[in-house]
């Protein structure tokens, strides 16, 4: 069997499982997804309540508003789920107790994390779709301006970053057994509060600002929004496309480096064994 | 002929020595042999595996035996890429566990004493996740997954039911199913046989054997139990405190020490001859 078949079933490997543990913990997919919709309606209600609130004078557009904080929810929906399932790579089978299993297996970390990325758009998207269904539906919204391939190619690029931050980030839970997976936490909540997911970046002080430079996020929900809103083609998306596809290009070799390195650690001074 | 597992006097500690740490407070002195003695508030270094050498030939079943915490598992963790030694060199078939890990992973499989399993899914999806990992094909993996709990006393209902629901033993069958499966050259076993009842266990070292003499699969097993290695294995090891302290055949090992009141003495006299400790402690 030649090496490239072997490592795309291995591949296929990650997927399978991780459909198959949805499957098995269906009624958690499902408070989950609750919990997502209801989550993206209440941050989308703001719009509409700041234009109640600050009555008709003021002159804001509810409208427009709900459609901003939406995609910002959407987008950062989309990146993040990305981001934590390829963190919890070592997590899961940390929790579970396989880790010794799978990081024994004759296959390329490429590989494994392939797999696990793969599943994690699916995951991603398949989520992302049915709350922007449940949105749509209950906002009227008005997406016949919206350049939806403009928004749908800065979601792709965009995840390549994420893509690469996760596996950096997944080696958290490798080196700190005890607390690892919930210093990840950090990572997605600084970027977060730097990256204008729910409001313009000027609005913050200018070193925040400064620093959501290197957000691939940032850069991610201004070509969304201008896809969306003002439904501007790809070729002017082109200056927020770029910046991601070469943060992906440097994060995830980058990442695997890392990765690589922390596992060498990790079997050296047995950290693989302990169950945190 | 190369050896199936080459050992060369290995060695593994955990925990980092004084001279490694960065800070040295003048009241954090180190123990006088060198390593910390726990009282200066770090981990002390424990040295799991001592200066170990040994070979194991191609279709031996080599047993390890020892008291628990006498380096069997860091061995087996060793040998399955999952540690580094800190010197010494281990080779499977000739390839380098550090330097040629992947080559070495194709060869080898294991089966802990834990059931390592996820929980919510049934065998099949655990060995079918398994099998993929060494690249093999789905439809022949699912054929060969009842084929083999079927042979291991496995009932065709609880294959398909979330891990959750079997006992310990039923578990462990699936553990040494899930090595079998990627037909590995040598099969590294863990206290295979540990929380087995003895039906189970029978079936168990019944397959061990067959894999030997049918597929010539080289076995090392590490066990507390001394009829399943003295039954099992061709040769065997004992470790204490990290080292080898004996390493021969069962006859050869129970020559050692002379029989009391004219009866022969058995592995388990020849261990304690040998290292004056119990193999397991009252409290384990």
């Amino acid at each position: 069997m030649s090496t490239a078949i072997h490592q795309l079933r291995a591949s296929y490997a990650f997927m399978e499982r991780n459909a198959n543990l949805v499957k098995r913990y269906w009624s958690w997919e499902i408070v989950w997804l609750t919990y997502s919709v209801a989550n993206a309606l209440s941050v989308s209600y703001i719009g509409l309540g700041m234009e109640k609130l600050s009555g008709e004078s003021a002159g804001l557009d509810g409208r427009f508003l709900v459609l901003y904080l939406i995609i910002g929810t959407l987008v950062w929906h989309f990146l993040s789920v990305i981001f934590y399932w390829i963190t919890d790579v070592i997590s899961i089978e940390r929790w579970e107790g396989t880790i010794e299993y799978t990081l024994m297996a004759p296959i390329h970390r490429i590989t494994h994390m392939a797999g696990q990325t793969f599943f994690a758009l699916l995951y991603s998207m398949i989520f992302n779709t049915i709350i922007l269904i449940v949105a749509v539906l209950l906002f009227e919204i008005d997406l016949s301006r919206a350049n939806l391939l403009g928004g749908a190619v800065m979601l792709l690029a965009g995840s390549l970053s994420f893509i690469g931050v996760g596996i950096s980030g997944s080696v958290l839970p490798l080196l700190f057994p005890e607390r690892g997976s919930q210093m990840t936490h950090v990572l997605i909540a600084v970027m977060l509060l730097i990256s204008g997911v729910y409001y313009p970046i000027e609005v913050l002080p200018e070193f925040l600002q400064k620093l959501s430079v290197l957000s691939p996020a940032t850069y991610v929900l201004v070509g969304a929004r201008a896809a969306l809103l003002d439904g501007a083609p790809l070729a002017q998306l082109w200056p927020q496309i770029w910046p991601v596809l070469l943060m992906g290009l440097i994060a995830i070799p980058g990442g695997l480096k890392i990765f690589n390195l922390a596992e060498r650690y990790a079997k050296r001074t047995g950290k693989l064994h302990r169950n945190g | 002929m190369t050896a199936a597992i080459y050992v060369d006097d290995v060695y593994k500690a955990f925990g980092k020595p004084d001279a490694e740490r960065r800070l040295h407070l003048p009241w954090r002195a180190p123990a006088s042999n060198g390593h910390s003695n726990g009282k200066n508030g770090h981990k002390p270094t424990v040295v799991a595996v001592d200066h170990v050498s040994f070979a194991v030939q191609p279709g031996e079943i080599f047993g390890v035996l020892g008291p628990n915490g006498s380096g069997k598992s860091t061995l087996i963790r060793l040998l399955s890429t999952l540690l580094l030694p800190d010197s010494g060199q281990i080779r499977i078939f000739g390839h380098d566990v550090d330097q040629e890990a992947m080559e070495v992973q194709r060869l080898i499989n294991r089966v802990s004493v834990e059931a390592s399993f996820f929980k919510k899914l049934s065998p099949m999806e655990n060995l079918l996740y398994g099998a993929r990992l060494y690249g093999l094909d789905g439809r022949e993996t699912r054929a060969q997954v009842v084929v083999i709990l079927t042979r291991l006393g496995l009932e065709d209902r609880a294959i398909r039911n979330p891990m959750e629901q079997m006992s310990r033993g039923m578990q462990q069958k699936v553990a040494i199913a899930r090595a079998l499966l990627s037909r590995p050259r040598i099969l590294l076993l863990d206290e295979p046989t540990t929380g087995l009842d003895p039906r189970s266990k029978r079936e168990v070292q019944a397959v061990v054997r067959e894999l030997q003499q049918k597929e010539g699969t080289t076995i090392l097993l590490t066990t507390h139990d001394m009829t399943e290695a003295e039954n099992l294995c061709d040769r065997i090891a004992i470790m204490d405190r990290g080292k080898v302290v004996a390493l021969d055949t069962p006859p050869n090992l129970r020559a050692l020490v002379p029989g009391s009141n004219g009866t022969q003495p058995t592995l388990e006299d020849v261990f304690l001859e040998l290292t004056g400790r119990q193999l397991v402690t009252e409290e384990e």
